[in-house]
């Protein structure tokens, strides 16, 4: 999938910055504003897919040389982790807590295991909406 | 604790083993494999001399509580001996695996499927609830069929893998009823509880019910008539994995089962009328065809069928004790119990033994055919020794330990004619004699195991290669058993004192520390021993039998022994494929049309009939909002669009049309203050838009619908009768609210789970295992969507059946 | 506002049935992807629509809509993308491999 498309390229660069970071902020935001693992991971793969666009697979594959499949199972694994590791703290399977930390930079702030949950599933998003995309793209 | 974490040792190193025999693939993963279960013995032998004071060790991991399902492991002296036959008979058969199977084999695969069969088998026998239990229960049966099926390019492995498993399983399904009705009984899954509280229910109709259908498992795995089929069959395994599973572990697990709920069921007459009678036919039958055989290993398999017979039998006599609990007089029918746990023991050490010298005969002579076999005992003295330390102590001849075990059988046959319950009367004289000739049949064929092998003539033009004794490592393993055998001749009473008479606790709770449950056991008991007269008698008439076998084989081809057992499985099971297939094919018309219309067809009959038949319309409209002008222009849109999808020509259009709906959902979401559902929608939309596209630029164009108009009305009918149907019910639903929302829990979201935005508390906490199974969803989905395009169908791939 | 709600989904599923008796593999696709959206529909309405605040307790209102559909949605929405992905690259794969997307030729052999 190759087009030749300037104005595109010019606009991408920037644009595939924003959309990373309104991906992440969305993701960040999730705990008390709209937002959340989902959304945050859907608008993250929109910017790959963005990029793949834009670009030709090749030339992306060379500057990101990840496997999508394996960020997807990283995801899976985040989820089903933070269940299993409750257990090991003797809770109940899936039990979340949360807390507040006094962390240099951002004062004090709340660090929740729903945090790593849903990094998990903003992971798995991310991997296989990505995956689908490019494996029907790649199949020609 | 230490129990719980036994079970899981073999599953754990089950896991490793794969990537172990990837790194050094050859026969030294069986070392790694053996340290498993010699460290488990070990361990648990540790623990003999305090269970044999009388300890118990329980340790619960909370599991699903709600259910009453807990993982529980419950140490006592019975689970004490089966933990210890398992764990000891392992180390050896996987000592002996390592020189028995080639290198070639896949020994990473085998070596799994044991470890497997380990574990499930550890978790029978030290679980104390009942679901548990039948988990584990039926993963043996599974580790069975997997080791059956060893070499699955042969087609009788195949075969015996799937009766063993048809079989065993279904017996392991009614148990599985029979262990739902003694908790619907007693409103507990533990074994234990069970025991404590069964005594109020025994007049219930599901105690009995329940009672037939736990036997019914057990009799299937333990291959009690009419069950034993399966067992024979089974033999197509590796010899290791027939020395194992299915003479030592796996077929004792019915046995397990017997002992384990005598205390719940025993003192009834059907017990002990079901146990004894089945047991004890099984002896006989077992051992009559077992003569027959001329194959090592089937004989080994129909007497493994008669002892098993013989231990069910004992127990089913041992049960009468519990009758009207303790006194002087019922204490004496223990010792059937005695004895079937003391020939349990016996019975796991000659018997392994002996399958591994058939192993051994088999490996270096190529052939198991006695009729070709002879005269080996020149060629292979030390396994000589040993077939006939095994067989000797099989026939119940001294000084092995089988004869101190036969003789105590020998004494219950007799002491239970004087037993006056359950209407006895002038059938008790039955027993002994049954038993009798049974025990002459065993002494026949365990001579003819060693004297046909190794005695006579040796035939060397009819075996493919020079015969010569197996290699030093092959005989270690049958070596210690033999040694076993001979030992325990010598010093029953430490095997009595340590190991069985905990075990004789564990079966019957009500007698705890009364006297003459445990007898002292000793070889000689003077001429006038009824039991040793017995044995004589057998001798006498099992070497006349012997002599003049050729004159009497003739028995075995009269018409009614022809009419087979297997004969009935294999016609039961052609008739049922047949009829199935049938009846498959009739409605599985391979069209997705027709599946959808018996979904849709099903729905209308049974929800729109069931809304006219109840009556229950009810329409609430005042609770309804206001709606403003611009959501009638957005359902109207939403509708147009709908229904234009539906006539438009062009695929462009179609999918246009879709996006027009989902962003119009999108939009009503924001109107229904639900911002995340608008902005997942949105994006949702676009990439499944894309994805549509990206489809389209590969498929072709829509064609014209080619339907006969009868088949499009017929199709537009159901689809205006479900839309109907589902749009009245939700509006009966929404009339009718018959319990308060629950979502007001939620709203203390940030006090539950510190989050402000609800809905994404309810995601990542209230209910998160739904959003961590959607993960795993999502992840199988792009997994099978990598699968699909990047995987091609290899053609021609090699055919490895039926070889 | 739910009577409204609820015909336009009855509708929806009248359109989406209609299409999955179709024998065009895209048409039956499109016909589950249209039955999700009138499912969405159907769930947000149950629970109640315009009863209160957007569910958010920064909000600090009196009172919030029924939060639990709205996660059940979230969850839905996913899974179907998901599912209509999947099928999408079924489709492509088989017309790939028989090359043709009509149903009734599609149907498996008689026996095997």
């Amino acid at each position: 999938m190759k087009i030749n498309d300037v104005i595109l390229r010019t606009v991408t660069k920037i644009v595939v910055f924003i959309i990373l970071t309104f991906g992440v902020e969305l993701f960040l935001a999730g705990h008390h504003n709209p937002g959340g693992g989902f959304i945050g991971g859907l608008v993250l793969s929109s910017a790959f897919v963005l990029l793949y666009l834009v670009h030709d697979i090749e030339t992306v594959q060379k500057g990101i040389p990840w496997d999508y499949k394996k960020i997807a199972a990283l995801g899976v694994f985040l989820a089903v982790g933070t269940g299993v590791g409750s257990v090991l703290f003797g809770a109940e399977f899936l039990t979340q807590t949360a807390s507040h930390f006094d962390l240099p930079v951002f004062g004090s702030t709340e660090l929740s295991t729903i945090l790593l949950f849903e990094a998990g599933v903003a992971l798995t998003v991310v991997g296989v909406v990505v995956t689908i995309i490019l494996s029907i793209s790649e199949d020609v | 604790m230490f129990i719980t974490i036994a079970i899981f040792i073999p599953f754990l190193a089950a896991i490793l083993v794969p990537f172990i025999y990837k790194w050094m693939p050859s026969r030294k993963i069986g070392w790694f494999v053996l340290f498993v279960p010699l460290t488990l013995f070990i361990i648990l032998a540790s623990f003999i001399p305090s269970v044999a004071k009388g300890g118990t060790y329980i340790h619960t991991m909370r599991w699903i509580d709600s259910a009453g399902i807990n993982f529980t492991t419950y140490l006592d002296g019975l689970s004490m001996i089966f933990g210890l036959l398992i764990t000891g008979v392992g180390t050896l058969v996987i000592l002996y695996s390592i020189y028995y199977l080639s290198e070639r084999e896949a020994l990473g695969r085998f070596y799994v499927y044991l470890l497997m069969f380990m574990g499930a088998m550890l978790g029978v026998v030290f679980s104390d609830n009942m679901m548990v239990l039948y988990v584990f229960w039926e993963l043996t049966s599974i580790s069975s069929f997997l080791l059956i099926a060893f070499w699955y390019h042969r087609k009788q492995s195949r075969y015996g893998a799937q009766k063993s498993m048809l079989i065993t399983v279904s017996g392991g399904v009614a148990m599985l009823a029979g262990f739902i009705m003694l908790q619907t009984l007693t409103g507990s899954f533990s074994v234990r509880e069970v025991i404590a509280t069964i005594g109020q229910y025994t007049d219930d109709t599901l105690f009995l019910l329940a009672m037939l259908l736990v036997l019914l498992g057990a009799f299937t795995k333990s291959a009690q008539f009419p069950f034993h089929i399966w067992l024979p069959d089974a033999m197509e395994a590796p010899t290791p994995v027939s020395a194992y599973l299915h003479s030592a572990t796996m077929v004792k697990a019915g046995i397990y089962l017997v002992a384990r709920f005598t205390p719940v069921f025993g003192g009834e007459a059907v017990w002990f009328y079901a146990v004894s009678c089945v047991g004890l036919f099984t002896l006989f039958w077992g051992s009559f065809n077992a003569v027959k055989q001329t194959d090592l290993k089937a004989l080994l398999a129909y007497s493994t069928v008669s002892q098993l017979g013989l231990i069910m039998s004992l127990f089913g006599l041992g049960s009468a004790a519990l009758n009207g609990g303790y006194s002087a007089d019922s204490v004496i029918y223990t010792q059937a119990t005695f004895a079937a746990l003391f020939h349990l023991v016996n019975h796991s050490t000659f018997k392994g033994a002996l399958f591994m010298v058939v192993g051994i005969v088999d490996h270096e002579a190529g052939t198991r055919d006695i009729r070709r076999l002879g005269g080996l005992m020149s060629l292979m003295p030390v396994t000589f020794t040993i077939a006939l330390i095994g067989s000797f102590s099989m026939a119940g001849l001294p000084p092995f330990n089988g004869f101190l075990s036969k003789e105590m059988f020998f004494e219950s046959m007799l002491i239970i004619r004087e037993l006056d319950l359950f209407s006895m009367g002038s059938w008790g004289a039955l027993f002994p004699v049954i038993a009798w000739i049974a025990s002459v049949f065993t002494f026949v064929y365990s001579m003819i195991i060693v004297f046909k092998t190794f005695l006579g003539e040796h035939q060397p033009d009819r075996l493919d290669r020079p015969v010569h004794e197996a290699p030093i490592g092959m005989l270690i393993a049958p070596s210690i058993l033999g040694l076993l055998v001979v030992g325990i001749f010598f010093f029953p009473n430490m095997v009595g004192h340590y190991v069985l008479q905990p075990a004789m606790a564990a079966v019957y709770p009500p007698f705890a520390g009364a006297e003459g449950m445990v007898p002292h056991i000793s070889a000689w008991h003077g001429f006038n021993y009824a039991p040793l007269q017995l044995t004589l008698g057998v001798i006498v008439v099992g070497v006349l039998l012997y002599l003049s076998l050729r004159y009497w084989r003739g028995v075995y081809t009269i018409a009614p022994m022809r009419w087979s057992l297997d004969g009935l499985y294999n016609g039961l099971l052609l008739q049922t494929e047949r009829f199935t297939t049938v009846l498959t094919r009739f409605y599985m018309t391979g069209h997705l049309r027709d599946y959808l219309v018996y979904i849709f067809t099903f729905f209308i009959l049974v929800v729109g009939g069931g809304l006219v038949l109840t009556g229950s319309f009810a329409f609430d409209f005042s609770n309804d909002a206001p709606i403003t002008i611009n959501e009638y222009v957005l359902v109207f849109v939403m509708i147009g669009a709908g229904i234009s999808i539906l006539f438009v020509k062009s695929r462009m259009t179609a999918i246009i049309l879709n996006s027009v709906l989902g962003y119009a959902v999108a939009l009503f979401f924001i109107v229904f203050r639900a911002p995340d559902l608008a902005l997942t929608q949105i994006i949702v939309e676009t990439v499944t838009t894309a994805l549509f596209l990206l489809c389209f630029y590969f498929l072709p164009d829509w064609k014209r619908e080619i339907a006969s108009r009868s088949t499009k009305i017929i199709n537009a009918v159901i689809a205006i009768a479900v839309g109907a149907i589902v749009t009245i019910l939700a509006l009966t639903v929404q009339g009718n609210k018959l319990f308060e929302s629950i979502s007001v829990y939620f709203e203390d979201s940030y006090a539950l789970a510190g989050g402000k935005n609800i809905v994404n508390t309810i995601l990542g906490d209230f209910r998160a295992f739904d959003t961590m199974l959607e993960v795993v969803v999502l992840f199988i989905a792009g997994l099978g969507v990598f699968t699909l395009i990047k995987l091609k169908a290899r053609k021609g791939g090699q055919d490895v059946e039926d070889q | 506002m739910e009577t409204l709600i609820t015909i336009l989904v009855g509708v929806l599923v009248t359109v989406a049935v209609y299409l999955l008796l179709s024998r065009n593999l895209i048409r039956v696709i499109l016909g589950t992807a249209i039955l999700s959206h009138a499912v969405h529909l159907l769930l947000m309405t149950m629970g109640g629509l315009k009863k209160g605040s957007v569910p958010l307790l920064g909000e600090n209102a009196e009172s919030y809509t029924d939060a639990l559909p709205q996660a059940l949605i979230l969850t839905a929405i996913v899974i179907s993308f998901a599912v209509t992905a999947f099928l999408l690259v079924l489709a492509y794969r088989t017309f790939k491999e028989t090359g043709s997307d009509d149903l009734d030729a599609l149907r498996g052999v008689k026996d095997e």
